[in-house]
């Protein structure tokens, strides 16, 4: 048995290993599709980190974002097995720097720790509304990069009750 | 029947199989698929009665391996689709265009544990190429004409259509529609590259003319593209050796003078040493598989790689390629002959005379051997697949079961045709020999067709024999008797210091000849040399029932040269220890 310390620092050399990958993939919209989507996935264990998927502009094309945590080299052999999917019609890769990237996140948080105030505040510096509340919880929805919304809920702290997010959607950027 | 005509799922279903010119449908009704069973009687398709659905299975891909064209099965819901499981698998890994099509419940039972309910486009969606549950009665000619595209073109395999009872069965209303048939199909995510990329194919045809140790690595994908003839003309040309993997035993004669044989696991030491001391591999239709390259990280370190293949995912799937093109090996291999000759080919290329002396010179050193049996003892393996092969027509095809017969038999079967040996590589499917040679047999009915088996493999799907029988089949079986899973033997001998656990079987639990008697085939037991080739030249002459004969085989044989898994290549063991 190795020493504890030792498994923290050598999972943490995994971590830093890989690296989230966006995949926007077009697909008909048909039943059963996502199940074979994901599946690719699942078959190697590689963990879906989130997903979005909704119909496009048109009705028989939706569109799949998934961010999955994988090394590079696997990821381009589960690309290409995703694109002999009959039913996958364009897979691309967005690397962050060249996407847009959006998410939208609906929370509940307890008054009391923060303040209903502050809370207020807080959430018209992230362009947030406010949904419901009550005397000692509000529901806020935010919409914005994933990096604002982990920095939102980081401020929030051990105030949040419930917590809800859709996973990233992207399209490649237009203007270089 | 003409369009708009009102019809019903059912009838449409037979009608676009008629239409897809399916000749035979190897199945077994049962409750879902029965309402498709009546229409098949008014119908000129052939319909095979099996006696297991793994039977119907292998028989579509047996058929499919011999004819090129795509195996149809038929068969129920729950157990049904369950044992044709296997079959698809395999078709799958090897790459058989099949098209299977099964009962479902009623649309209203889906999902409520109905009886012989599974969720078969669920268990089957890693192992078949696409499949379809049929959600409305008007798309089953969309369907059935989508599934037959597919099954055949691009990188062929196994697509499955799951069709609930309700829409092919004329008294509900669910499955009326009016026919029609699709002019074309409408897949915008499905459009495989038939052609190579120009400029890949300059720099592959730069890479073979500087090449002084070239190999045309050669798999199954050549057989599937029917690509013998200018794999031919590809070697031939430049004067290139070939190794014929397991799935492509025959796409150049084995008696040809460049052809080195099989590579891999139980390969010859010429054709793995070959790839291994090579300076540049010709992939064609290949993937690097396991039980070719050995150790990868060892496997032909100093080679450069061309890979083509229909399928991109196979390319760095395993070793990343110098060369990567994407298409199909019978075009790609046509373009690469302009491209060299524009290169000034042959005369251009780097002399591989001393490549071609050393070759030769490992095949006279190192070539296939066993010793012949002791008067009194049980036959050799070797020596029954080499009077067997001797002693049928040049063009008759062969298909084997997995093991140390399926080894022996690719190794000592002198193939002179392309599309004779059909075997289960991937998946490795015990059980495989009778159904596919039966399937053959239906599809070829003018060849002569072999099955060798081992006594492991024929019990677990024997019972085809009396479809066989029935059907005036008449396919022959040699069973290679050692009494023992003998590849798994082997390796409990080699590397478990020779614990046998749980490999033994007995030579006459079950008496085979009985058993084939009892099926309508004509039973024969072999146990001394000089009888095997007088009960071989009987079963050529028989043609109206099949034939079984029960070869008595020395169990101590293993199959040699071998690599052992896990190994590299260059640690070829050539034969057994003196003893």
């Amino acid at each position: 048995m190795s020493a504890p310390g030792a498994e923290i620092a050598s999972a943490g050399e995994a971590a830093l290993d890989v690296r989230h990958h966006i995949l926007s993939v077009l697909v008909e919209n048909k039943p059963g599709v996502l199940a074979r989507v994901a599946g690719l996935f699942a078959r190697r264990g590689f963990n879906i980190f989130s997903l979005a998927v909704a119909p496009t502009d048109d009705p028989r094309l939706s569109r799949i974002t998934i961010v999955v945590d994988v090394r590079s080299t696997p990821l381009e052999q589960v690309t290409k097995q995703l694109d002999k999917l009959i039913n996958v019609v364009q897979i691309d890769e967005l690397a962050p720097d060249s996407a847009v990237e959006r998410e939208l996140m609906i929370v509940t948080v307890t008054v009391d720790a923060v303040g209903r105030a502050d809370l207020l505040a807080l959430t018209a510096e992230y362009s947030g509304v406010v949904l419901d509340e009550a005397a000692d919880r509000i529901t806020v929805s935010l919409g914005g990069t994933p990096e604002a919304l982990d920095a939102f809920t980081a401020r929030m702290g051990s105030a949040v009750v419930a917590y809800q997010r859709t996973g990233r959607i992207a399209l490649p950027r237009i203007a270089h | 029947m003409t369009t708009n005509t009102p019809t019903n799922g059912g009838a449409a279903l037979i009608r676009a199989l008629e239409l897809e010119g399916v000749d035979v449908i190897f199945g077994l009704p049962g409750g879902a698929i029965l309402p498709v069973y009546d229409p098949i009687i008014d119908s000129p398709i052939r319909h095979i009665l099996v006696r297991h659905e793994q039977g119907a299975g292998h028989m579509a891909e047996g058929y499919a391996h011999a004819t090129g064209r795509p195996g149809v099965a038929m068969v129920t819901s729950g157990p049904a689709a369950t044992n044709i499981v296997t079959p698809l698998a395999d078709a799958y890994m090897d790459s058989v265009p099949m098209v299977v099509i099964t009962g479902q419940v009623g649309s209203a039972g889906i999902g409520l544990d109905a009886f012989q309910e599974v969720d078969t486009v669920g268990i089957t969606r890693s192992i078949t190429k696409h499949n379809e549950l049929v959600t409305r009665a008007e798309d089953i000619p969309r369907i059935v004409r989508e599934a037959f595209h597919i099954a055949t073109t691009g990188r062929p395999g196994p697509v499955l259509i799951d069709i609930p009872k309700d829409m092919v069965d004329p008294n509900h209303p669910n499955s009326k529609m009016n026919w029609y048939w699709p002019e074309s199909v409408d897949l915008p995510g499905y459009s495989p590259r038939l052609e190579g990329d120009p400029a890949a194919i300059e720099a592959a045809a730069r890479l073979i003319l500087a090449a002084e140790r070239p190999v045309l690595y050669v798999g199954g994908g050549i057989l599937k593209a029917r690509a013998a003839e200018p794999l031919r003309a590809l070697a031939e040309m430049l004067e290139i050796p070939v190794v014929t993997t397991l799935m492509a035993r025959g796409a150049i004669p084995d008696d040809h003078p460049l052809c080195l044989g099989m590579p891999g696991m139980h390969g010859n030491y010429t054709a793995v040493t070959a790839m291994q001391e090579s300076d540049l591999l010709i992939a064609l239709g290949a993937r690097f598989d396991d039980r070719v390259t050995g150790k990868v990280s060892t496997f032909a370190p100093e080679a450069k790689i061309i890979h083509v293949d229909i399928d991109p995912a196979e390319h760095g799937k395993v070793r990343r390629p110098d060369v990567a093109i994407v298409g199909d090996c019978r075009l790609v291999i046509e373009e690469l002959l302009v491209a060299l000759r524009t290169l000034g080919a042959p005369d251009a290329g780097a002399d591989l005379r001393p490549w071609r002396s050393t070759l030769s010179g490992w095949q006279e050193k190192y070539p296939l051997a066993y010793e012949q049996s002791e008067v009194g003892d049980l036959l050799k393996p070797q020596y029954v697949l080499e009077m067997l092969s001797g002693s049928v027509p040049e063009d008759c095809i062969v298909a084997s079961g997995v093991g140390q017969h399926q080894m022996w038999t690719s190794q000592y079967w002198k193939f002179t045709h392309p599309y004779t040996w059909i075997n289960s590589g991937g998946l490795g499917t015990m059980g495989f020999s009778v159904p596919a040679a039966i399937g053959a047999k239906v599809g070829r009915p003018d060849r002569m067709v072999w099955a060798v088996d081992g006594d492991g493999c024929f019990q677990m799907t024997a019972q085809e024999l009396v479809t066989a029988a029935a059907e005036r089949i008449p396919v022959k079986i040699a069973i290679l008797n050692n009494a023992y899973l003998g590849m798994v033997r082997q390796w409990q001998e080699m590397f478990y210091e020779e614990r046998y656990s749980e490999v033994y079987l007995s030579p006459d639990l079950p008496d085979y000849k009985m058993w084939a008697e009892a099926m309508g085939c004509v039973g024969m037991r072999v146990e001394s040399p000089e009888d095997v080739l007088p009960a071989i030249e009987r079963a050529n002459e028989i043609d109206d029932r099949p034939v079984v004969i029960d070869f008595r085989t020395d169990s101590r044989e293993k199959v040699f040269p071998m690599v052992p898994a896990g190994a590299s290549n260059s640690d070829i063991v050539v034969g057994p220890e003196p003893r």
